[in-house]
């Protein structure tokens, strides 16, 4: 690097070109005040409190937009340059109000955070003259749930700006007017809470004054504690701090982390006091003599103490687990089965698989990977030998073209949306191939609605006008790839043009894509569960390896294949074993070496033969009782399959019918309520243990508050219930033994994380595989081999199959489900998290203003929509992006349980449901919106 | 765990709290789109040009008399803007005037100039009085400098200048509906600047009978500077320009914004073509493969008859035409500011940017731009033509070449004259300007516009020219000169450029904004606070981003230093 030699201060330094002065200054550790200007923001020069005198120059310098030239002389501390800066910050404070926002600790006289630590180190006062020019008072816009926006103290130095539309990409805040009318405004100078803003908080955490604050902590800024954590909402784990005053978490930061560089979204932001909602879980529950399993319950009217008693924790976990042994001694092992969950830790997901399989004796683990991304994952083994991603999301910044395919990233992966944002802001072109256009769309250079079921139409297309126009990377084919000219045959048929039919891309547009991806210097492609939630979406995955494989798309930098992860644990609960074919690390139970190596690992013998899925596990439940597989107890952790399974009515039936069912959770879900024992479990911030998100990084979540009342660790409980199965576990420590779990789970999975110990977890993020402690982790794999038996990617060739239920006569529309941004998955989290709430208190269902008209139907107008399996009463919402004969329905609530409707039909490979197609009718219920 | 609260918080759910019918934020009405795509087109295949935006604005704010809010929501959609992209940019600009949907907009509106030598020829009354007169749908408003300060006090009704304005003569215009521009009759058209020889440099220089090191030469021993106020020399910049890495782009700065300069306007109303093959040769010269002329929005006449001009020129182009492209600027005097103006080009708010780097390194669009002030190319035909001589023989108390003045205020004969550099305020006057009023004798003069100081009558004798008022606390600039008798104030003349300073600070850096705020407050006391106006002026100079807040304390130091007893404070020692 090299390097300029000039004068700071009369001292002799020498520093990086292009480094800016302040940032030589701070290194130096000379202090110059400074507001415009945040780490990890574009420097923008416009507060002028950082201004330096540099000899010869006729003004002074803003030292955060300045870099050094030789000989350059600069002075931080001369007369002349401390005058402005103190100059500066005494204007500013001469508008501020008296009673500011943002108090250093619990200072009421130092009102306005950054600035009034300037003006401290400043000694600066505002004389009479100047206060009594104070600025005409702006009322305070408090519109917004979560925000409080007060700009009678902002100083308009754009941080918040930056922060919306250089980080995050959201677009909503700018500076409107002109001069001392230069005003913060959302969208059309709107409220808050009206505007377009997606609640992010980005501008909370950049802004230096107040002016923006969340509303739950305003003024005195001093906690009693701030604990280091990540996020417990979805995939991208995001870094977080805790906040904690008396015993709540009040505020939440975003940190430093691999995924997300101290961004956060609404529900990592403001999402957090679900943890201390009323309704959570405080003392054991067992279900009362007599009331029966009536799926009625859950029509959220009835007490919980008509169906519940209370009990010690003794008495419930006995009461817990001795049916638990009493139906495998009388039914055997395969009578009884687990679900773990995807929302807790990796340490918790090894041991819960462990208990089954050691303590129930069957392979009937699952979790709700099995609803997400199974299809990805038995694609991705097949073809590549790993199911998780080969780049990280952030790899996007390295990617000429990406191809964001069957995912919402926006309102489901916000923080990894922002990367994307950026790429496309450098100019990486999005291709945003979705029935729904999203937001994501706006930021796209093609958008292809394709018609909802048609992905491996379009997708065949694609590798046809690339096999077809030698646009194929036959030098990676040759060395690296199986079954190419199967392949390369199969593709012959699907012309752009025949496929446009189908699919409804126009065929140039088609080509268009296809080129643009095989030609780009480097391409990814990211999916989600509209790729995956299909009874083809092995087929359609494997089409996208089959895309990446024959343009040489993986390997490299800003290539690759990344399956967005939905949970924020599903990629560790699937690494850990929490599936039913698979011991951790993705070693099938049937493989006898595995097989063997984990009976002697945990000195017990082990069923050699894959368990039931989630869906499977639910029609065994319901089977007959002559059937020696029949299911007849469960224990669930931390899910919700009463909302979250296909076809509600058939899967609470299901788990009404089982004759002993523990749930453990933080709230009374609707899974729950059919419960025969309830054990109240603790809430992410309430534990210590690890999470793997969607890049494969291990990350460390830690305790910040206790349980609410007799609520315990997840661990504990787990460890409890082992116990009086008859297993002997010890694991010591702090945390329930939390360390150890994981060493011991390091062990069994040493080619993935055996360089990762607990220490260096404690340490920061790392990213596997991490082979040895010297390994710095791998967040790019494949670069000269998969990790299948021969080290070739296989190619696998996908036939067009249609949705298992069409669209007809009687049900006319299509229905799509999924999520939005403010709720998690079923919502027991969000739905009971204030801000969250109140953002999205109640079902919508989508569609577009065409389709509206169609009906006669108008946005807000109350409907009914029915399918073969159920029907549900929700609210009309317009959304241009939904496709004319679709509509789409988020599925985390209750009163409109979108799954309700959905069709169970799976997979046949990943046997995940269909949750993204089936056929509805709508009408409408009142003549006029309500 | 509460009793029974899941029954209570999904009823209150239910009854207190609706879900939205739409996506987050405003929604395009299908209306509003139509109406936007009928005035703007639709998109090209790559898109609408970013660029664009404001020249869109200003179509949606003709056609509609003001930029009702739908149209803004729906012109971000055609634009893949988000709302707020827009919205900043047009909030802007003050001949944007934005409308809530509901708001009915103004017929038509009455600017009247109240920059210093309108205020001097009595628009302050004649506001009132239109504002009294004239209600309805017919807004009358003050606004900057107009630049037709020979002609104060000035205004415009719609797009129409009205000159030595009075209440009749806007009344009757506005009665008779008289809202667009002036025809120009007496400008030079094509044929006759053809005939006279016009384009045959522009030819010869394209064609490559004229060596480009030579041209340059003669710039720089003509000794020709910006003649836009910084006065940089044009040889050396195009010599700059030359060395930078192609693409390079050409920015031509019409946005004469500084109260009491309109001797851009002027030239450019009467010999447009001179103009354009100036930006000809100077774009072959540095070899700039698209112009862009930014033209103030108040100059409608001027705007037409130029955009005549170039329809003539590209019907019988003299040689191979770089791409040119004519723009408006929207009513904000920091565009004048070079960088500021390349924002503007670019359809972003007017704010300046940081240096380095330079805009001949990092200019429009990221590239190296060649960026001159009107007349600077006004003057190269003529150079050319006659020689480095013919410019550098002229000039009084050893200064050199030629300068325009915009003379206005208390003189007999205001107007644009050409004299020479160097020339001192009482030559000019008398000289040129057939003397003061009658009835007035010199009291101050402001050299160098609303920037440039103030200067006392004892001061008359001072070469008027680049460099040579700096001692004096002051600068030429655009060479507006204007000029005050013993029926004035120095201290009104500075608070109101104080306040036409507050009014057009764009706001961006904390100095001008508050700075200028604060002052043009402090300085309505009697008595003015001294010592805090001095520290503001101080933060101003030195913190500012651009020359205009650096400017804006020089009417504070000149009133403080050359005439206290009008503000109460201590004589300088």
């Amino acid at each position: 690097m090299s390097t300029v030699q000039f004068t700071l201060n009369g001292q002799s330094v020498e520093a990086p070109v292009g480094k800016s002065i302040f940032n030589i200054a701070k290194d130096l550790g000379i202090a110059i005040p400074h507001l415009c200007h945040k780490e990890g923001l574009a420097p923008d020069g416009n507060c002028r409190a950082c201004v330096v005198e540099v000899a010869g120059e006729r003004t002074l310098a803003p030292s955060c937009c300045r870099s050094a030239t030789p000989g350059m002389q600069v002075h931080t501390d001369s007369e002349r340059a401390v005058k402005s800066q103190k100059m500066v910050l005494e204007m500013l404070l001469a508008d501020l109000p008296e009673q500011g926002y943002k108090w250093l600790d619990d200072r009421a006289e130092a009102p306005h955070g950054e600035l009034s630590q300037w003006a401290e180190h400043h000694g600066v006062q505002v004389r009479p003259a100047l206060a009594v020019l104070k600025r005409e008072a702006v009322p305070a816009d408090l519109t917004h749930p979560a925000m409080a926006v007060n700009l009678d103290a902002c100083i308009q130095c754009n941080r918040c700006e930056r922060a919306c539309r250089d980080l995050q990409v959201n677009d909503v805040i700018g500076l409107a007017h002109r001069g001392a009318h230069t005003q913060v405004v959302f969208d059309l100078a709107d409220p808050m809470g009206a505007s377009s803003c997606v609640g992010c908080g980005e501008c909370v955490q950049a802004c230096p004054t107040g002016a923006l604050m969340p509303k739950s902590h305003i003024g005195p800024q001093k906690v009693d504690r701030e604990v280091d954590s990540v996020c417990p909402f979805c995939g991208v784990g995001c870094l977080v701090t805790y906040q904690v005053k008396d015993e709540k978490i009040i505020s939440v930061k975003g940190r430093e982390g691999p995924a997300n560089e101290g961004r956060l979204c609404v529900k990592g932001r403001f999402g957090m006091d679900y943890i201390h909602n009323p309704d959570r879980i405080t003392q054991p529950l067992i279900r009362k003599a007599g009331v029966a399993k009536d799926v009625s319950l859950l029509d959220g009217h009835t007490d919980w103490r008509e169906v519940f008693r209370e009990a010690t924790w003794e008495e419930a976990l006995d009461l817990a687990t001795q049916p638990l042994n009493a139906l495998r001694q009388a039914h055997g092992p395969k009578s009884l089965a687990g679900f773990g969950s995807a929302k807790g830790s990796n340490e918790e997901a090894y041991l819960f698989q462990k208990l089954v399989r050691t303590g129930f004796g069957s392979n009937n683990v699952d979790h709700c990977t099995r609803l997400c991304h199974a299809s990805s994952v038995a694609a991705l083994l097949e073809g590549v030998g790993s199911g998780a991603v080969s780049n990280p999301v952030r790899d996007v910044e390295h990617s000429d073209l990406i191809i964001v395919i069957g995912s919402n990233p926006t309102a489901n992966h916000p923080v990894a949306a922002s990367w994307m944002k950026n790429a496309a802001q450098r100019g990486t072109r999005i291709v945003l191939a979705d029935p729904r256009i999203t937001d994501i769309g706006r930021h796209s250079w093609r958008k292809l609605q394709f018609k909802a079921d048609t992905d491996v139409a379009l997708l065949n297309a694609m590798l046809h006008v690339i096999v077809h126009e030698g646009l194929c990377n036959e030098a990676f084919l040759k060395e690296r790839a199986d079954n190419v000219a199967e392949l390369k045959a199969h593709v012959q048929d699907y012309t752009p043009e025949a496929m446009s039919a189908i699919c409804g891309i126009s065929a140039d547009t088609i080509r268009e894509v296809a080129r643009a991806y095989a030609t780009a210097k480097a391409a990814m492609i990211l999916w989600g569960m509209g790729v995956s939630q299909h009874v083809h979406g092995t087929d359609n995955v494997r089409c996208l390896i089959a895309l990446a494989s024959i343009t040489g798309q993986i390997g490299r930098p800003g290539t690759g294949l990344h399956p967005l992860r939905g949970q924020n644990n599903v990629q560790g609960a699937s690494d850990a074993g929490l599936i039913p074919m698979m011991y951790p690390n993705y070693l099938r139970v049937t493989d006898k070496s595995a097989h063997d190596w984990f009976e002697k690992f945990w000195d017990t013998k082990l069923d050699d033969q894959p368990g039931y899925t989630v869906v499977e596990i639910m029609h065994k439940a319901l089977a007959s009782d002559s059937d020696p597989h029949k299911v007849r107890g469960m224990y669930i952790m931390g899910e919700n399959p009463a909302m979250s399974d296909p076809d509600l009515n058939h899967a609470r039936h299901a788990l009404a019918s089982l004759q002993h069912l523990v749930v453990q959770d933080i709230f009374l879900t609707e899974t729950a309520w059919l419960a025969d024992v309830v054990l109240p479990a603790s809430a992410w911030p309430e534990k210590t243990g690890t999470v793997s998100n969607t890049d494969r990084t291990v990350q460390m979540g830690r305790q910040a508050v206790l349980p609410p009342g007799e609520a315990k660790p997840d661990l504990w409980i787990i460890q409890q219930i082992a116990q009086r199965m008859g297993l002997n576990w010890h694991y010591a420590g702090e945390h329930e033994g939390v360390a150890e779990v994981y060493e011991e789970m390091r062990q069994a999975m040493a080619p993935a994380i055996g360089g990762i110990d607990w220490a260096r977890l404690n340490a920061g993020s790392v990213t596997y595989p991490c082979v040895s402690a010297d390994d710095p982790g791998q967040p790019i794999v494949f670069h000269d081999h998969f990790p299948t038996a021969d080290g070739r990617v296989r190619l696998v060739p996908a036939e067009v199959i249609l949705a298992a239920e069409r669209p007809d006569a009687e049900y006319p529309f299509v229905l799509i489900t999924g999520r939005q941004l403010e709720h998690w998955h079923t919502g027991s989290m969000t739905r009971r998290a204030t801000v969250l709430d109140a953002l999205e208190p109640a079902a919508t269902a989508s569609m577009c203003a065409a389709d509206l008209r169609r009906l006669g139907v108008q946005a807000g107008q109350s409907i009914c929509i029915t399918s073969r399996r159920g029907a549900i009463e929700l609210q009309l919402r317009c959304d241009e992006g939904t496709p004319v004969g679709t509509v789409f329905v988020p599925f985390a609530y209750v009163e409109a349980a979108a799954n309700e409707l959905t069709h169970a039909a799976l997979d046949p490979f990943g046997k995940i449901p269909e949750f993204k197609y089936c056929a509805v009718r709508i009408q409408p219920l009142s003549a006029q919106p309500a | 765990m509460a009793n029974a609260t899941r029954i209570g918080l999904d009823q209150v759910r239910q009854q207190l709290r609706k879900p939205r019918s739409q996506l987050k934020g405003r929604q395009v009405s299908d209306e509003a789109r139509v109406e936007v795509q009928a005035l703007i087109g639709m998109p090209p295949a790559g898109g609408h040009r970013r660029d664009l935006l404001i020249e869109y604005l200003h179509v949606l704010n003709d056609h509609f008399h003001g930029l009702f809010e739908r149209h803004i929501v729906a012109l971000a959609a055609e634009m893949r803007l988000s709302v707020v992209e827009v919205f900043e940019v047009a909030s802007f600009y003050h001949h944007f005037e934005i409308l809530k949907d509901d708001a009915a907009a103004p017929r038509i509106t009455v600017r009247v100039c109240d920059s210093l030598s309108c205020s001097l020829a009595g628009s302050d009354s004649l506001l009132r009085q239109l504002q009294r007169e004239l209600t309805g749908d017919v807004q009358v408003v003050s606004v900057p400098c107009l630049g037709r300060c020979e002609q104060a006090p000035a205004a415009q009704v719609g797009q129409q200048a009205v000159a030595c304005a009075t209440a009749e003569t806007v009344a009757q215009r506005v009665a008779q509906k008289q809202t667009h521009p002036n025809a120009l009759p007496d400008a030079i058209g094509m044929d006759a600047y053809l005939k006279n020889g016009g384009y045959q440099l522009a030819r010869q220089v394209a064609a490559g009978l004229k060596d480009p090191e030579s041209i340059i030469q003669v710039l720089e021993s003509s000794g020709l500077r910006g003649l836009g106020g910084a006065g940089f020399p044009a040889g050396r910049k195009w010599r700059i320009l030359r060395s930078q890495p192609a693409p390079r782009l050409m920015a031509v700065n019409i946005d004469e914004g500084e109260p009491g300069t309109f001797k851009d306007r002027t030239c450019l109303e009467s010999d447009p073509h001179r103009f354009l093959e100036g930006v000809l040769i100077a774009a072959s010269v540095v070899g700039c493969e698209a112009v862009y002329i930014y033209l103030r929005d108040e100059y409608h006449e001027a705007r037409l008859l130029l955009a005549q001009a170039l329809a003539d020129l590209r019907a019988n182009p003299p040689c191979a035409l770089p791409r040119i492209e004519l723009r408006r600027g929207a009513g904000a005097y920091i565009c004048g500011e070079e960088s500021a103006m390349i924002e503007s080009i670019e359809g972003k708010r007017g704010e300046p940017r940081l240096r380095p780097p330079y805009i001949a390194e990092v200019g429009l669009f990221g590239r190296p731009t060649l960026e001159h002030n009107f007349e600077t190319l006004f003057w190269i035909r003529e150079l050319l033509e006659q020689g480095a001589d013919s410019f550098a023989a002229h000039g009084r108390h050893g200064r050199r070449g030629l300068r325009r003045f915009s003379v206005s205020g208390r003189v007999k004969q205001p107007g644009v004259k050409l004299a020479p550099a160097g020339i001192t305020l009482r030559e000019l006057v008398d000289e040129y300007c057939g003397g003061m009023a009658e009835g007035h004798t010199l009291y101050a003069y402001l050299p160098g516009g609303a920037s440039g100081g103030i200067l006392p009558a004892r001061l008359a004798d001072v070469p008027l020219d680049f460099d040579t008022l700096q001692p004096h606390g002051c600068f030429i600039g655009s060479a507006a000169v204007m000029v005050l008798s013993q029926h004035d104030s120095a201290r009104e003349a500075a608070l109101n450029v104080m306040r036409f300073f507050a009014h057009e600070s764009c706001g961006q850096c904390t100095p001008c904004r508050v700075g200028t705020d604060k002052a043009a407050q402090l300085m309505t006391a009697d008595i003015w606070d001294a010592d805090t106006l001095k520290d503001l002026a101080q933060v101003m100079g030195d913190a500012s981003i651009c020359g205009l807040g650096q400017a804006a304390p020089n009417p504070i130091r000149c009133v403080l230093d050359y005439f206290p007893h009008e503000v109460g404070a201590e004589v300088k020692s």
